[in-house]
Order: structure tokens, then sequence, then C-alpha cells
């Protein structure tokens, strides 16, 4: 790791005022970017510790919704009563992420900030990476990318977002609320992440100084039909090669209101809204899921080693519905 | 501290050394003995921490960059706790922070000020083994025995997680509340941040499963 300099935040605008300094990074619970500092993929000057902030809580809302602070850890978010009773899907897909020691020390705030385990991007033996060296060049094209994205890609990057849990609330309808140098602004979880285009080296749509606070969930009815199906090549301690998060409102035989998100597949949780509406006003049937399976889908392009993710992940979408809807 | 730093010919036990007492040392033993450091830059000026280390309060000046694997092994001499990959991929490092389990290689010591940590020294002695440890004894649950102390501190915490009602992603319904029966499936699963490349995974599963078993957890 190059020198930095390490600062404890005192406060929400002690943190946004120290973020602002040159070279300051966010310091949560350390999983990726200490992770990204010892490969030298990441040289802050100066380190803002806010994983002690007093941002930690899970609370219900009036709304009937649940607010989660961003440096609520993995593993308490993932067994608070609140969201396994009302959001089982976003229990499910943060254990399914990492290992109980990293869920213990990762925040909410820092999983979405994850950077993409690209090898490319993450190992600086490669000199050629426009997501770590902006206009240098993507070696992930026509190379190792087996891991790599199949939708929304672009020609300056293939990478792909590697978190299990935004998946979960991206299907969650969540937002992400923030706070900067002109005060609080909430960022719809869709429009949090940003797909790569010709500046791949934004994963976010966050601005410099901008903290994130934490973490808001709609009331939602998705609790008695929802599934978090992550495939990968072992069966824990693994990144996704496709995940789904799927999940489905079924009322007297009819589906009110269906989510399906892919993970793994693209630089942001994927969603295509139409192929969610597919679903609503009819009952639950396969038919009806391979239908909305193709649909998001559309415009799949994978690159030369990933042909794989595009099968399976229709074939993923299909049974995650499947086991939402209790049918499998 | 890459190897490359290392000097022509210096051995790496040696090297270490050095390099812990340019890191940092204890502030006690840098009184006694006036090691010369480094001249680092001053946005990485050394730090003071306490660490609450087996019970004992330890008092630490360290530069930023040290990690909480480093302190414990170089500065206060627990190498009990091992580095294996030291990239959060392995789970050597497993040490136990306020109760709970989690990887020291990825987490900086200066976020650790006032922490309890709980290292495998903590855990048991030769002679006074903790119950984990000698069930590993028992069913020859390692080979080399490098991961060990990782794999026995995940486990004792792992044990804590069952007994609060904590899931993991191979529970059935997430939505049950209440203690879940330690199946071999959940062991694996709860245990899959520890890597043993000897391979004793099946002996491991064996260690934790009579422990539970005593325990009435599974």
């Amino acid at each position: 790791m190059t020198p930095f300099a390490y600062r404890r935040a005192q406060s929400v605008d002690d943190a946004v005022r120290l973020g602002m300094s040159p070279g300051a990074h966010f310091l949560g619970g350390g999983t990726n970017l200490i992770d990204l500092a010892k490969g030298g993929v990441v040289q802050p000057l100066l380190l803002v510790d806010v994983g002690r902030l007093p941002l930690a809580d899970v609370a219900a809302t009036p709304e009937g919704g649940v607010r989660i602070g961003a440096m609520a850890r993995n593993s308490d978010v993932a067994n608070h009563a609140l969201i396994r009773t009302r959001y089982p899907l976003l229990s499910q897909a943060l254990l399914a992420g990492a290992s109980a020691q990293l869920r213990n020390m990762a925040t909410v705030g820092g999983n979405l900030l994850q950077r993409t385990r690209c090898p490319y991007f993450y190992d600086t033996g490669f000199e050629r990476c426009n997501k770590r060296v902006p206009g240098s060049g993507c070696d992930a094209i026509g190379g190792i990318n087996r891991n790599h994205a199949i939708l929304g890609a672009s020609t300056a990057c293939i990478a792909t977002h590697p978190s299990d849990m935004c998946v979960a609330l991206a299907a969650l309808r969540a937002s992400v609320r923030v706070h900067g140098p002109r005060g609080e602004r909430t960022i719809a979880l869709a429009d949090f992440h940003r797909l790569p285009g010709d500046t791949p080296q934004r994963d976010t749509t966050l601005a410099q100084g901008e903290l994130i606070v934490g973490v808001d969930l709609p009331p939602s009815r998705f609790a008695d039909h929802a599934h978090y199906l992550k495939l990968r090549d072992r069966a824990s301690y693994a990144f996704a090669l496709v995940s789904v998060a799927a999940a489905l409102d079924v009322r007297d035989g009819i589906v009110q209101d269906a989510a399906i998100v892919l993970g793994g597949v693209a630089h942001k949780p994927w969603r295509v809204a139409q192929a969610e509406a597919l679903l609503v006003g009819r009952a639950a049937s396969d038919d009806a899921f391979r239908a909305a399976a193709e649909l998001t889908l559309q415009g799949a392009r994978p690159a030369s080693q990933n042909g794989f993710k595009v099968e399976l992940a229709r074939r993923a979408i299909v049974r995650a519905l499947q086991v939402a809807g209790g049918q499998a | 501290m890459s190897h490359s730093d290392a000097p022509a010919g210096a051995t790496r036990r040696g090297f270490l050394q050095s390099a812990g007492a340019l890191a940092g040392t204890p502030l006690m033993a840098a009184h006694a003995n006036a090691a010369p450091v480094s001249p680092a830059p001053s946005a990485a000026a050394p730090a003071s921490l306490t660490l609450r280390v087996n019970g004992r309060s330890q008092l630490l000046q360290l530069e930023p960059r040290v990690t909480l694997l480093d302190a414990l092994r170089d500065n206060l001499g627990l190498t009990g706790t091992k580095k294996g990959c030291d990239r959060g991929q392995c789970g050597a490092c497993t040490v136990i922070v306020n109760g709970r389990r989690i990887n020291s290689c990825l987490s900086l010591a200066l976020a650790h000020d006032g922490d309890d940590i709980v290292t495998i020294e903590g855990i048991g002695q030769p002679g006074h083994l903790h119950p984990l440890q000698a069930a590993f004894v028992a069913e020859d649950a390692f080979q080399c025995g490098y991961c060990t102390p990782g794999q026995v501190c995940s486990a004792v915490a792992l044990m804590e997680e069952v007994r609060r009602g904590d899931c993991s992603s191979v529970t059935p319904d997430v939505r049950r509340q209440g203690a879940t029966a330690l199946s071999d499936a959940e062991i694996r699963e709860r245990m899959s941040g520890n890597l043993c490349r000897c391979g004793a995974y099946a002996n491991i599963v064996h260690a934790v499963r009579l422990v539970a078993n005593g325990e009435g957890l599974a």
C-alpha cells in the first residue's frame, strides 16, 4: 500500500468535509478498499473512517418500509428480524455473498460501492484497463472474459458489478440516501449504478465527497414469494456467474406485481421493466416466466467466452420465479 | 511492505522483524530501544491506539497502513494468527473482534482503537484446550495446521452465531426466527470462509459437529 493518512470522521458533516480533500476515500469495513489498496489499484492519500458513525440502525418507517443505516454490517442486516420477515429476498442475497467473516465487516454503503472483480482491473500487472487507467484500452474484450458482461457493456468496458445485495435492493425498489457538500439527496437504486459507456472509470452517479448515509426500502408485498438464486463455480464464497432476484406479489392466483433483476451480467443490476410488467395481471405460469426471461435477456451480446451466460440467465430467471411462486 | 524492499541476502524473518519495528512497536519497547524510524511522509505519521487483546490492554503506535493482522503478529508477537493470502480470501487470519469473527488482514489496526480482540492464543492454551481445539485433535481435523487457528476462531464464533439464531444461505426459510439446527450442510456453508489446502474439510466438519452435538446445537 502506498502511504496514506487516516482520520476517523466525527460526524457525517465532518466526513463530507474530509471527503472533499484530494485522494480521499471513505473507509467502511475495508473488505474491498483495503484489498484494492494492497494491490495498488487504489492509491488513497487519505482514508476517512466512517465505520463508527452512528448510522448502523435498521428501523421500521411509519409508511411500513424499513430504513437501513449505511454503516450497518451485511451480517446484521441479513439477520435483522425486520429484514428476514419483510424482505427475505435481501437476507438471502446478503447471505449468498462473501463469507461470514467478510459479512461481519462489510457495510451496506461499502457493498453499494464495490468495484468490479474483472481481473484486468484488479491486477495492475495488466497495463490496459479503461476503468483503472482511462483511455488505456480493455484487454478483457477478446481476453479472459468468462465472468464478464453480456448486457449493457460498451466497447470500452465489459466489467460486471459483483454485488449480490444490490441485485436484491433493485428488485425491492430501494433508494439510496446520500449526504454531500450541498446537503442530502435520494437516488433510486436503478439510477445509482451506471452503465460503462465511454467513462467506465465511474461506477456510480455519486459526486466527490458524497457519503452514503442509508438505504430506504419501501413497503413490499414480495415477502411471501421471493427467491434469490445465485449460480457460481463453487457452492459458496464465490462471485456469481449469474444471479437472479425474483419476486412476485400473487393474490387470488393472479400476479399483481413482479420483480426480476439479474446480477453478474452487467455493469449494474439488470432490470427490464417490460419483462416484469409482462407477468402482471395473469396467472403465474412457466410460459409467462419464459417469456419474461426472454425479454430480460433481449439485446444480450456475449463476449468471446461467456456465451453460456445467456442461456444460463434465461433458465435461472425461470427457475427463480418458479421457486418464488412456490412451484418448485 | 513488498519483498523487493528487503536487502539482498536478508532472511525472511529478519526482514519481517525489522519491517515490524519500522512499522510500529509497542510504546514501552520504543522508549527502551530507540529504533530508527523511516522518514515516512507526514501523511502516514504513526498514531497511538489501544487494543484489548485476549483480555490485556495493549498501547501501540502504528502508521495507518498496518493491518490488524500485522499488528498482532509483528508488534504484539501473537503469531498464532496466520497470514495466508493477506487478501481476505482464505480465512487464516480470522480473529474475533467485539464478539464477531473477521479477516484481520483486511482491517486497519487504527480502525480498531478500543476494540476487544480474541486471537487463538486467547481461546486455549496447551493443557487447557478449548473444546473445539480438543475436537480438532480428536477428529484429526488438520494436516499441516497452518489454517487451523483461523478455523478454530471461526468455529468458536460460529457456535455463538447459531446460538443467537443467525441464518445462513442454506437455511431453508430465513423468515423463521429462532435457533437453527446445525446440519453438516450448515457447518460447511458457515465455515466456507476458511480454506484448507490440505483438504481436511471432512474432519473439520466432524470436529465442529462433535462440539455442536455436545452443546445441543445440532
